[in-house]
């Protein structure tokens, strides 16, 4: 595996964005994630695939510090952004969240206006007001797709919006905050195939701007929006590469059984 | 197979039917009552003119010429309602939206049921409070010419109903989903933006119906206002001074009044009052929610 892997990186070619370094994760005594390491390349699109339980949520709402919600959490190791750590006790976890946006596994707007949904962030941090952050709203509302859609109805509660509607909103709101990097937490798992290939092309032409991560246990979207693929399995990386690698030619048994569907 | 199918949907229609009439019942008691004020109200209205009850400034009973004027009445609920609703409802508020938000699971799992114990005390045990111990730092803070005053009865009028504001609206506050708090925490808001600019107003719909249900006690409390205003129907807008409230004239005069005399039948026009103004309290909150939900899905 190792030798693969080591060939794997060293034909990228592409900056790192985030470097995930022997990175433990306890919830009270159970250990989540077990020493994972992980390059995510600027400007790509990262997947980390798995069967359930096996760490990938974890391990993404890491990368923007969302498990410090979790009461008995604990983390052991380093994940550097831009080459600082954002596991450091010092940083402004604030700060840390508007570069780093995150997009749920169920879409969950506010119960508000759909304009107030996507200006929500910049109200809050106070990047923009009036014509200005009219425009920051269109602008975001047009990278995730969604603005020729909605553009009559900005004063609409979100909410009355179709679930794909309402995760393109979602990932608007993200974009709203100008982040370096998007977060994507199952984001399909709970739209139907259209609203999905939306979201999927989506993640595609994002990549142009943002760093994107996203966490699936759908195996053809990995492979469909991904340039890189890391395969966790009980809170290990087992396997991480280019995805045409990780699928047409992967190193490790455990990943070869889990994309041709023997388990998962 | 065939009966015992028949059976259940036997049993079906009797469960629906009593079901209606649980539902109709409630109607009928509420049209019952608005039937028997409005019967025993309206004859007031033979001796003493509409105009001299609505628009007149005193209510005088005992005297050789009787004046039964509600404005009295009517600015003693107001200033004990509204004294009681302001000091409640912001108190009870920052209290639900600690319990909910900040403190820990185990100091909210001890502190919730004794603020719900407060709610079961028997009003006339918070009237004599009031009465003994209440109006003596309440007169001697504020200098008040009446010992026994409106402010002491809006101040623990206050502590009776801010446990059903606070109980129902710290539920409606627990129960915003958690995905609206991730949400606004992954946009890299903080605790006091997550808390005021989402959390709350998703829980708004329930906290308004928690202050009508504070309002709709605070009106209709009737012994503990009784003991702590002093009694004195005065027209007055001085939260200092001694007033008496429709409930406590009902309470006070209903048992000594001759029956059927003009008298009696004024207390009714005086409680048919009442309850046109708690049904207007009711309607509103309605309509408020209304309005909320439309907005909001």
């Amino acid at each position: 595996m190792s030798s693969r892997l080591k060939e794997g990186k060293e034909n990228l070619v592409e900056r790192t964005k985030i470097q995930v370094k022997d990175l433990s994760v306890w919830f009270g005594s159970t250990q989540v994630l077990r020493g994972v390491n992980l390059d995510i390349k600027e400007n790509r699109v990262t997947a980390i695939m798995g069967p359930s339980g096996c760490g990938k949520s974890t391990l993404i709402r890491t990368l923007n510090r969302m498990n410090d919600i979790i009461a008995n959490c604990r983390t052991d190791g380093a994940v550097l952004l831009n080459g600082r750590n954002i596991l450091d006790s010092t940083i402004d976890v604030v700060e840390l969240r508007r570069k780093v946006g995150m997009v749920f596994q169920k879409p969950n707007p506010f119960p508000k206006s759909i304009y107030d949904n996507v200006a929500f962030g910049p109200k809050i941090h106070g990047m923009a007001r009036g014509r200005e952050l009219d425009e920051l709203v269109e602008r975001s509302l047009r990278d995730a797709a969604l603005w020729d859609e909605v553009k009559d109805r900005l004063k609409m509660s979100a909410l009355s919006l179709s679930g794909g509607q309402q995760q393109r909103l979602c990932i608007a709101r993200a974009l709203a905050v100008e982040p370096e990097v998007i977060l994507m937490d199952e984001p399909c798992s709970a739209l139907d195939p259209a609203a999905t290939a939306k979201i999927e092309s989506l993640m595609v032409s994002l990549k142009k701007n943002y760093t994107v991560v996203v966490v699936t246990h759908n195996m053809q979207q990995a492979a469909r929006v991904s340039d890189f693929t890391a395969f966790l399995y009980l809170g290990e990386v087992i396997e991480y590469n280019d995805t045409k690698v990780v699928f047409n030619n992967p190193s490790n048994r455990l990943t070869e059984d889990f994309i041709t569907g023997r388990f998962g | 197979m065939n009966r015992r199918h028949k059976h259940s949907r036997a049993i079906e229609r009797i469960i629906e039917g009593s079901l209606v009439v649980c539902s109709l019942a409630s109607i009928l008691i509420l049209a019952v009552i608005f039937i028997f004020l409005f019967y025993e109200g309206v004859p007031a209205f033979r001796d003493i003119s509409p105009h001299e009850f609505f628009l007149g400034t005193v209510w005088q009973v005992q005297a050789v010429e009787p004046a039964y004027g509600i404005l009295p009445l009517l600015s003693g609920s107001t200033l004990v309602t509204t004294g009681a609703m302001v000091i409640a409802v912001p108190l009870s508020l920052l209290c639900s939206v600690y319990m909910a938000e900040v403190a820990r699971p185990a100091l909210r799992e001890i502190t919730k049921p004794f603020i719900e114990l407060l709610a079961g005390i028997p009003s006339v045990v918070y009237g004599f409070v009031a009465l003994t111990v209440l109006a003596d730092i309440t007169y001697e803070l504020t200098g008040a010419v009446h010992r026994l005053n409106a402010l002491n009865g809006a101040l623990i009028l206050a502590v009776m109903v801010s446990p059903t504001i606070i109980s129902i609206s710290e539920d409606a506050i627990g129960s915003v989903p958690r995905e609206y708090r991730e949400a606004a925490y992954a946009l890299g808001a903080d605790r006091w933006q997550t808390t005021s600019k989402v959390v709350f107003p998703a829980a708004l719909s329930g906290i308004m119906v928690s202050i009508m249900l504070g309002l709709g006690r605070a009106i209709g409390e009737t012994m503990a206002v009784l003991m702590a205003t002093g009694n004195a129907p005065l027209l007055t807008f001085d939260i200092l001074s001694s007033v008496q409230t429709m409930t406590a004239v009902i309470a006070i005069e209903m048992g000594e009044v001759t029956f059927g005399s003009t008298h009696f039948h004024a207390l009714f026009a005086v409680g048919l009052v009442l309850l046109l103004i708690t049904s207007v309290v009711n309607v509103t909150a309605e309509i408020v929610l209304q309005r909320f939900r439309s907005v909001r899905y």
